[in-house]
């Protein structure tokens, strides 16, 4: 197992591993986030769900282990990486065969973890430290998440914010995703495309889902 | 035409280099990118300067010698090409050429355009073989094998090892090199038997040389002389995962 | 009255390998570890040999001026590999696979090196499947074959347009696995300068590091040459720009005497030159003459378009002049014909010194994509260079030098005539007489370095089990290293005003005009006193910049040469005495009435093997009779 996880291939098939199964993860949290479309009830009752479910509270911190693992070990293979080319070149021009993300993923990825950052101190914490007002859902009374996420998608600088850094997961993603599977090993010349193509609209539904909840608010607040 | 050229001059393996300028007249469209620095050098050489160093042998485009980077891209422009196979209808009168070395750290610089690619055939030894002593091989025939495998492992062996895999790769990754090789001897009923270790020690000496790794950026594959495709990739990275087993 | 003995095993034909084999001595597996043999060059030949002899248990030294033995220039080989395999169930055996190389060769071929590179044929098939060489198949999965130059059976095994490169790193595969088994041993990047001989036994070399431009000291119980051949002598030829003949020039220099060195083929599908500054010829392979048709107009001087030209004013001349072989007559008359009909003002492209090679028919009957199956590298090569499309209209193919049929004169056993030293593939003479056979060269290489020299140097070698490593510190070695030495200095020291490349040039043009495709005897004069000048003139003139203890790639081209001056003039020597045409070598004066070459039986049915006699004497001839028991001696017709 060390010689496996020792090598180069090992130590990326933990940053494919550990992405896709973010990847999955977004997409959970994107259902998620689209019953806010389904007004104050609902999320919050679904929020609270979430919030007291047992199996929640285990895979939270998979999912925090994960994350850091994606962000540790993606760095270390970086890092190495550049060591591989002391001497930059005078002039060197990709433009035949790489997209823009593929070779920017790291700088990608700080940019969505910078945002990570912002997102996590704005509504995550704010929610565990119990600074949340309060709804009555049912005749229970509970956290009003939903008058929380609401306000937020009511400031402009915030919605520009959550745009962009969606944009640049869309990126992010739109390598990573085939780039992962390719890693995995599970590609070959047929299937290549497939997952190339199967990634661009997976990112693209996945980056525009969650535009659309900032805008929406946005835009309801502000037109009317 | 008249061209400007920008090469990289450097003395010896330690010393420190630098680009250099020079001016070329006279230069023609018949010439091939080669032709024309032997021209250069000729001119040099008349001047009582040293001439240019670059490999080369074949000149056309099987032998992997030639590995320059020409503006910005291993082997110049154009699709599957060696730089020898590379001409000046490429270019235009008053272009400027930026010509460098393959760079990386496990590809050191020899002298101006030189590179040392040793590191490639200690890749090749930690495994790139099949290991059949010459009198031990079965009659050629009996062990028939589907033509689309023959050709796919034909399509992964025409690799030159000229390296300009690692010279494109922003991670200076020799990944398509050695997928090149796994994959073709994987392909095969003959060669099968051996994937397992060879992937892992190929690998383990592939990262033991300073080469970066993999991040599926495509680079190699754009620029290979030969079109060998990323897809052998992911097959290495199969035999990887399967070697761990 | 001689000093070759070519040790021919007695017995029947077919029988005399396996008896050879039966009856060599042998080496014990614990000895051999105790042996060091030295090999220079790592081609097809060399490659194949090293991973044998390393699998054996010899220590091997292996030597190569690239920076890796995949770059040697039998990856060039682009055709194919024969074998007697008989697969296309066409009649083939290794009778009649023997029997058209002795044919081919014209009869100046040795009967039974040549039945035994036949007899090793299959062998070398089955050793480099089973080291992964992607050979063509068809739809069954069986190996696939074509028919190449100069035959009529389907032998042809190959790998797209890339054979050779496919068969070089199969044997290169082999090769490494015996590097990381630590039997072999390999020094890249080095130039071999000298042989050293010790008590009349070639005990080591002096070599060159390419890099340091170190002189170094090298020793082994035997030292093998598998250098190649020597046809960048004509400056613009097939091979790479690198190949030499300085590793076989100094072995001859040493004592090891040049068989045939007149022999050279000019290959007659290439892409013709096309301007002044070309470093070298590209060949576009001979088996595209399967399905091209050869051309030029019946008008002279005809500028039109080639597709504008109908039918009926085109002059297929191989098909007019050789109907049983049309397009697929042996090289050197291939070569000839389109000599001929260029030099008769029939020629195309703007210096006239081209002929069609076309497909058009080709195309329209199987179709564009079956056509583009076969050759598809091929053509693509051909439009990169040009800028043609041959899909779209004809190639213009020209013969240019390739193939060097002459080298290092050897015995059975693959020896020289310095005990101990072995020359393998192309640096020999041995297989090919005057004219070799397509997929005839990678057949021979392949055979000598897997499975004839492995055999034959142990029965060398077995006189010296006793013999501790050769010390390289002896008087021998110093010497050879002061010799290298000096001629390094001489050539820094003259420090002229003309490149090395404008020489070699010069020589290159002198040797295409006089001692290429048709020779002499007036000519070949000429040539000798124009080398002879040429060679004064180098000694004064030429300029070899920079410092020796660098990477100076202008010394190591001047080193060579040097040694190209020499040769030359024994290349032209051995062309005016041979007063007969044979194969390759076409003496103007010795030809049919219809101009085809005329050989003479009675006068020259012997292997040329010249003696070098020290610097400033002249060269001695020694004659190897041809014995011919097995194949009937007839005027080799195509038509």
């Amino acid at each position: 197992m060390s010689t496996f996880l020792g090598a180069s291939i090992g130590r990326k098939l933990i940053v494919a591993v550990s992405g896709l199964f973010l990847i999955l993860f977004l997409a959970v949290h994107l259902v998620v986030n689209l019953t806010l479309l389904a007004g104050q009830e609902t999320y919050n009752m679904v929020a609270h769900w979430m919030g007291t479910n047992p199996a929640v509270s285990v895979i939270q911190p998979v999912l925090t282990v994960g994350l850091l693992v994606h962000i540790g070990y993606s760095a270390y293979v970086s890092l190495s990486n550049w060591r591989a080319r002391p001497q930059p070149y005078y002039w060197s021009d990709p433009a035949g065969g790489s997209t823009w993300a593929s070779r920017n993923m790291l700088l990608l990825g700080g940019l969505i973890l910078a945002f990570l950052v912002l997102h996590i101190s704005s509504f995550s914490i704010r929610v565990k430290l119990g600074d949340a007002p309060m709804a009555d859902i049912g005749g229970v009374m509970t956290k009003d998440l939903y008058a929380m996420v609401t306000a937020r998608f009511e400031l402009g600088w915030y919605v520009l914010t959550y745009v962009v850094a969606m944009f640049f997961l869309g990126l992010h993603l739109a390598h990573g995703f085939h780039s992962g599977i390719q890693t995995l090993g599970l590609s070959d010349g047929t299937w290549r495309n497939r997952w190339v193509l199967l990634g661009t609209g997976y990112s693209i539904v996945i980056a525009a889902g969650y535009m659309l909840l900032p805008i929406y608010f946005f835009l309801r607040t502000h037109s009317g | 035409m008249k061209i400007k050229l920008k090469i990289w001059r450097q003395e010896s393996p330690d010393s420190k280099g630098g680009l250099v300028d020079y001016e070329l007249d006279g230069v023609s469209k018949e010439m091939s990118f080669l032709e024309m620095l032997d021209y250069l050098n000729t001119t040099l050489i008349e001047r009582g300067e040293e001439p240019v160093a670059f490999e080369h042998d074949c000149r056309e485009g099987i032998c992997g010698c030639c590995s320059l980077f020409i503006n910005g891209r291993p082997h110049g422009v154009g699709a599957e090409i060696t730089t020898c196979e590379l001409r000046m209808t490429a270019f235009e009168n008053g272009n400027t050429i930026v010509i460098e070395p393959w760079r990386a750290k496990a590809f050191p610089v020899i002298r101006d355009l030189i590179v040392d690619r040793s590191a490639f055939e200690k890749i090749m030894q930690a495994g790139g073989f099949i290991s059949a002593n010459a009198g031990a091989a079965p009659e050629a025939n009996s062990i028939p094998i589907p033509k689309e495998l023959a050709d796919e492992a034909f399509d992964a062996a025409a690799c030159l090892g000229c390296g300009a895999c690692v010279a494109a790769c922003p991670n200076a990754s020799a990944m398509l090199f050695v997928s090149a090789k796994i994959s073709q001897l994987a392909l095969l009923p003959q060669g099968e038997v051996e994937t397992k270790r060879r992937a892992r020690d190929m690998i383990a000496k592939m990262d033991e040389l300073g080469f970066g790794a993999c991040s599926n950026i495509g680079a190699c594959e754009a620029e290979c002389p030969k079109g060998i495709e990323i897809s052998h990739i992911a097959r290495l990275n199969r035999a990887f995962v399967a070697s761990a087993f | 009255m001689s000093i070759l003995d070519a040790k021919i095993p007695s017995g029947p034909l077919a029988d005399k390998w396996a008896s050879h084999k039966n009856s060599v001595r042998l080496v014990n597996p614990a000895n051999r570890s105790r042996l060091d043999i030295i090999l220079v060059g790592t081609g097809l030949a060399g490659a194949a040999a090293a991973s044998s002899l390393g699998e054996m248990g010899y220590n091997v030294k292996a030597f190569c001026f690239q920076d890796s033995p995949r770059r040697a220039h039998s990856v060039a080989a682009q055709g194919g590999i024969n074998a007697a395999k008989n697969y296309r169930n066409d009649g083939d055996s290794v009778f009649r696979l023997f029997h058209d190389v002795i044919k081919g060769g014209d009869y100046r071929a040795r009967e039974a090196n040549v039945h035994r590179a036949a007899e090793v044929s299959n062998q070398t098939i089955d050793q480099l499947v089973a080291s992964g060489v992607p050979f063509a198949r068809d739809y069954s999965g069986y190996l696939d074959n074509r028919s190449f130059g100069g035959v009529q059976v389907s032998r042809t095994f190959y790998a797209k347009g890339q054979t050779g490169q496919q068969c070089l790193l199969g044997a290169y595969s082999g090769l490494i696995r015996q590097v990381a088994a630590g039997k072999v041993t390999m020094y890249p990047r080095r130039d071999m300068l000298e042989v050293v001989v010790i008590d009349g036994k070639a005990r080591g070399i002096i070599t060159r590091n390419l890099v340091t431009g170190e002189v170094e000291r090298h020793s082994g119980h035997a030292v093998v040459l598998a250098t190649g051949g020597y046809g960048t002598i004509y400056y613009l030829s097939t091979l790479a720009v690198g190949s030499n003949g300085s590793a076989a020039w100094a072995a001859h220099r040493k004592g090891a005497v040049f068989g045939n060195p007149s022999f050279v083929q000019i290959h007659p599908t290439s892409m013709p030159q096309l301007n002044d500054y070309q470093a070298k010829l590209t060949l576009m392979s001979e088996s595209l003459r399967n399905d091209g048709r050869i051309w030029v107009p019946k008008e002279k001087e005809d500028k039109r378009h080639p597709n504008s030209i109908p039918e009926d004013e085109r002059d297929y001349y191989l098909e007019r002049r050789y109907p049983a072989f049309g397009n697929l007559v042996p090289r050197d008359v291939a070569s000839r014909a389109a000599k001929e009909r260029c030099d008769a003002g029939y020629g195309v492209g703007d210096t006239g010194l081209s002929v069609y090679l076309d497909f058009g028919g080709a195309i329209e009957k199987q179709g564009k994509k079956a056509i583009e199956n076969k050759y598809g590298n091929l053509f693509e090569m051909y439009r990169k260079i040009t800028g043609i499309n041959p899909y779209e209209e004809p190639m213009r193919i020209y013969p240019a030098g390739h193939y060097t049929m002459g080298g290092l004169w050897v015995d059975y056993n693959l020896m020289t005539t310095v005990p101990g030293l072995f020359a393998i593939g192309e640096s020999n003479f041995s297989d090919h007489g005057a004219n070799r056979l397509g997929a005839g060269s990678l057949m021979q290489c392949a055979g000598d370095g897997y499975f004839i020299l492995p055999v034959t140097i142990g029965d060398y070698l077995a006189d010296d089990i006793r013999t501790s490593r050769i010390p390289v510190d002896g008087p021998e070695f110093a010497a050879a290293e002061q010799e290298a030495r000096d001629r390094l200095g001489r050539l820094m020291a003259v420090d002229g005003k003309q490149t090395v490349t404008s020489f070699h040039k010069r020589l290159g043009k002198i040797m295409w005009d006089h001692c290429g495709m048709a020779r002499s005897e007036a000519g070949l004069q000429e040539a000798r006193s124009l080398i002879a000048d040429l060679k004064e003139e180098f000694w004064s003139e030429v300029k070899v910049p920079g410092r020796q203890d660098r990477v100076n790639q202008e010394l190591e081209k001047a080193w060579r040469v040097v040694d190209f001056f020499e040769l030359a003039q024994l290349m032209c020597r051995d062309a005016l005495d041979r007063k007969e045409s044979c194969g390759a070598h076409f003496r103007e004066e010795s030809q049919t009435p219809e101009g085809e070459a005329q050989r003479i039986d009675d006068e020259y049915s012997y292997v040329a093997a010249w003696e070098h006699k020290g610097a400033g004497s002249d060269h001695v001839l020694h004659k190897e009779q041809l014995e011919f028991e097995n194949v009937e001696i007839k005027e080799r017709s195509y038509k």
